[in-house]
């Protein structure tokens, strides 16, 4: 096979690295919390996991409000528009191609971060999986509220229930997501691009699926 | 630019903007912060309850009807009434004297005075069993005359003794008989002029001893509460606030507020602070609703909880108090006499006069949704001797938006029914028919329920019973109060018995959680599967 060209390109800028890194370092402090307020262990005690979940999911939905503002304010949405385009490819890929030692059908560009699974997934995540645990999660910790907004039907049942089923895909989203970091050309690679923003690709042309997506530059 | 630099730079503006969204986010942890002054609900309370310098402009010694030569308690209570002319149609009016609450549609009248029933001492017949009369505010055994002063002289004294004596004596020419009649007159007098507004003592006598001795009943009243410290009650402590019993219970025209069952102490939970209402009677009526720190997850729970749930974490701390009494044990006898066992506290564990009691210290509350009232069953309702009956028991539910979580001692008994009329039975204690002379308890049943005037079909055995006490005397300092794990644990937690409603850290729907667990671990598995997969068909062949 002919051995492919590759180029460092900017992938990431300081914004999206720290609102990644973030991300995780909440998210991560979510789940412990509150799989311990769950009762599924004892790590910190009861109530000091109450206080650092409710501290740490208030401090999400700031810092989400500013990565909608970010992302509608700089054209960053059009990496999520969900495409049928190539995905059949990816997933093959994962299935079948990495185990041959294929390239990837999807190479990264400035233009287009994510492959077409990518998209799917994140835009899933931040605009159903998360919205849905940041509601469940403001409902069940203004409890006290209810009555005064008039919300008397609701019970607190379905609202725990929604949001432990979200943190469960949650969990199983950052195992799969951490083990994905792996599959680059080298371990590393995705790691390192997410520290640094620089990212190894595969030399080539913006590729037609990207094009058609794509109708304007994005602002520089 | 380099990627390195690029890199570097990245560093300090992470740090910066972590630390406005940190400045941004002062909630959680600000309510912890020590150093903020104390919470509200404390500094209300102190402000309801400052010291009220209450003035007193009489000096009862100096009283000139109080100097007599007094002959019998009937002519202390008529000195008492030449200046206090209304005070005797009040005290009849009130619960104290008629130990009657009220009347049922199906005509039973609710009170010891009444048809009610415990699972101590059962009844007291009407006020025939006169066992039950040392606890009335009458002279001795009587109920026609008010005794003022026990409830507002300082000093405690047998009355009926005394004045017995003193007719004795009085009027000997016996030097000796003589001196004995002065000690007595001497020591009525400082008695009878010793009138205070009631104390700690006064109200123990009878409350701290309910049920025939200290700490019989409640678990939560008894002597050690006399001169508590601040373990054992804050509000009391004499070393703090020194409340005595009237600081809350507080009385118009000598109705004292406090008392529970079928009419609560207060049934809105308001502050006083609103509109200084002074006989309601809760925490709340100096706390506020609010009375933990701003922010305070604990202020989120009085809707639900009461204060007393968390703050007497246990009851009996100091002396122990009655958790069971078998009556159907009573009546064995050691070579044809009575006789009694004790237990490690000292108390009766066996008494062949009242049967076999269990007595416990350091007792952990049950937990019952409670409005402020409770039910309770009196020798005329019907009873299922199928199951334990609850004698009394808490009135609430979740729903209930009075209701909270409130704890209770729980005394368990075992006492006569009648098998065929399925009613809970008042034998005679007391006198010459009562058990404790006979230890016939057909001839009790019998005599007790015609003082009761309800039928006996004349076939007994016995039930098991519970009655409640609500636990509210006793709060501990606030670092002694109930921890959130106590409660908010999956299994035998203080709540365990409370259902119908999610509670976080102990309940879960365990479908979900094991399907949650299934797709975390099934994730798991799938990427050590494809990694491994990777590794072993070499991946990658291009970089090679």
């Amino acid at each position: 096979m002919e051995r492919v060209k590759k180029i460092n390109m900017y992938l990431y800028t300081r914004y999206e690295r720290f609102w990644h890194w973030l991300q995780m370092l909440l998210i991560v402090l979510l789940l412990v919390t509150g799989l311990e307020v769950h009762g599924s262990f004892m790590l910190l005690g009861f109530e000091r996991a109450v206080e650092i979940h409710n501290f740490a999911g208030i401090t999400w939905l700031i810092a989400f409000s500013f990565f909608i503002f970010w992302i509608f304010t700089t054209g960053e949405w059009r990496q999520y528009i969900p495409t049928t385009r190539k995905m059949f490819q990816v997933i093959r890929y994962y299935s079948y191609g990495i185990f041959r030692g294929e390239s990837h059908p999807v190479p990264k560009r400035k233009e287009a971060k994510h492959n077409p699974l990518q998209r799917l997934v994140y835009l899933s995540l931040a605009a159903f999986l998360l919205p849905v645990q940041m509601v469940s999660g403001l409902l069940y910790w203004l409890y006290n509220d209810w009555q005064a907004w008039g919300l008397t039907g609701l019970s607190l049942n379905p609202v725990v229930l929604i949001h432990t089923a979200g943190a469960f895909a949650i969990f199983s989203f950052i195992i799969v997501h951490v083990y994905m970091t792996t599959t680059g050309h080298t371990v590393s690679a995705h790691v390192r691009a997410m520290i640094t923003g620089w990212e190894e690709v595969e030399e080539g042309e913006v590729q037609e699926w990207e094009k058609s997506v794509r109708r304007t530059p994005a602002p520089r | 630019m380099k990627p390195s630099l690029r890199s570097l730079a990245v560093v300090p503006a992470t740090l910066l903007l972590f630390m406005i969204i940190v400045l941004c986010l002062p909630p959680a942890y600000a309510a912890t912060e020590p150093a903020q002054d104390q919470a509200p609900g404390r500094t209300m309370a102190q402000q309801a309850t400052k010291e009220k310098n209450l003035w007193i402009t009489v000096d009862h010694s100096r009283i000139e009807a109080l100097q007599k030569d007094f002959r019998s308690g009937l002519e202390v209570t008529q000195a008492c009434l030449s200046c206090h002319t209304e005070a005797a149609d009040q005290i009849h009016k009130t619960i104290h004297w008629t130990w009657q609450a009220y009347q049922t549609e199906d005509g039973s009248v609710h009170g010891k005075g009444g048809d009610s029933i415990n699972n101590f001492c059962i009844s007291a017949n009407k006020m025939q069993d006169k066992g039950c009369l040392s606890c009335h505010p009458g002279w001795g055994n009587e109920t026609k005359t008010i005794n003022c002063l026990n409830c507002h002289s300082n000093k405690t004294m047998n009355w009926v003794e005394a004045f017995e004596d003193l007719s004795a004596f009085a009027d000997s020419d016996d030097p000796g008989e003589k001196e004995i009649a002065d000690e007595l007159r001497t020591n009525l007098l400082a008695s009878v002029q010793a009138v205070v507004r009631p104390q700690r003592q006064n109200c123990g006598e009878c409350h701290f001893k309910g049920g025939g001795g200290d700490g019989v009943k409640h678990g939560d009243l008894d002597t050690s509460l006399t001169n508590p410290n601040k373990a054992l009650d804050v509000h009391m402590a004499v070393e703090g606030r020194n409340f005595e019993c009237t600081r809350c219970h507080t009385t118009i025209l000598h109705n004292i507020a406090g008392r529970v069952y079928t009419k609560p102490a207060a049934t809105d939970r308001k502050s006083l602070i609103d509109d200084d209402l002074a006989p309601k009677i809760t925490c709340e009526s100096c706390h506020t609703s609010k009375p933990h720190a701003a922010d305070s997850k604990a202020n989120d729970h009085t809707d639900k909880v009461a204060c007393q749930s968390c703050h007497i974490p246990k009851f009996a701390r100091v002396n122990p108090t009655k958790m069971s009494w078998d009556w159907s044990q009573a009546g064995k006898t050691k070579d044809g006499k009575p006789y009694k066992t004790q237990d490690e506290f000292g108390k009766d564990s066996y008494l062949s006069i009242k049967g076999q009691m269990r007595w416990d210290k350091n007792v952990q509350p049950e937990y019952f949704w409670y409005n402020g009232s409770i039910s309770s069953v009196t020798v005329k309702d019907k009873i299922d001797p199928g199951t334990v009956v609850q004698v009394s028991h808490p009135v609430g539910s979740r729903d209930d938006a009075n209701a909270r979580i409130f704890p209770f001692k729980v005394h368990e008994g075992r006492q006569p029914y009648d098998k065929v009329h399925k009613t809970l039975l008042g034998p005679m204690l007391s006198g010459p028919d009562g058990y404790w002379k006979t230890l016939d308890w057909q001839h009790a049943i019998s005599k007790g329920q015609e003082a009761l005037q309800v039928p006996y079909s004349g076939e007994f055995d016995f039930v098991d019973t519970t009655y409640v006490f609500p636990i509210t005397h006793m709060v501990a300092p606030k670092g002694q109060a109930v921890s959130c794990e106590e409660c908010h644990v999956r299994t035998d937690g203080r709540l365990a018995k409370l259902t119908g409603f999610y509670m976080p850290g102990r309940d879960r729907f365990s479908p979900l959680d094991a399907m949650g667990w299934i797709v975390v671990l099934g994730s798991l598995v799938g990427v050590c599967l494809h990694g491994l997969t990777r590794m072993f068909t070499g991946g990658r062949k291009e970089d090679k």
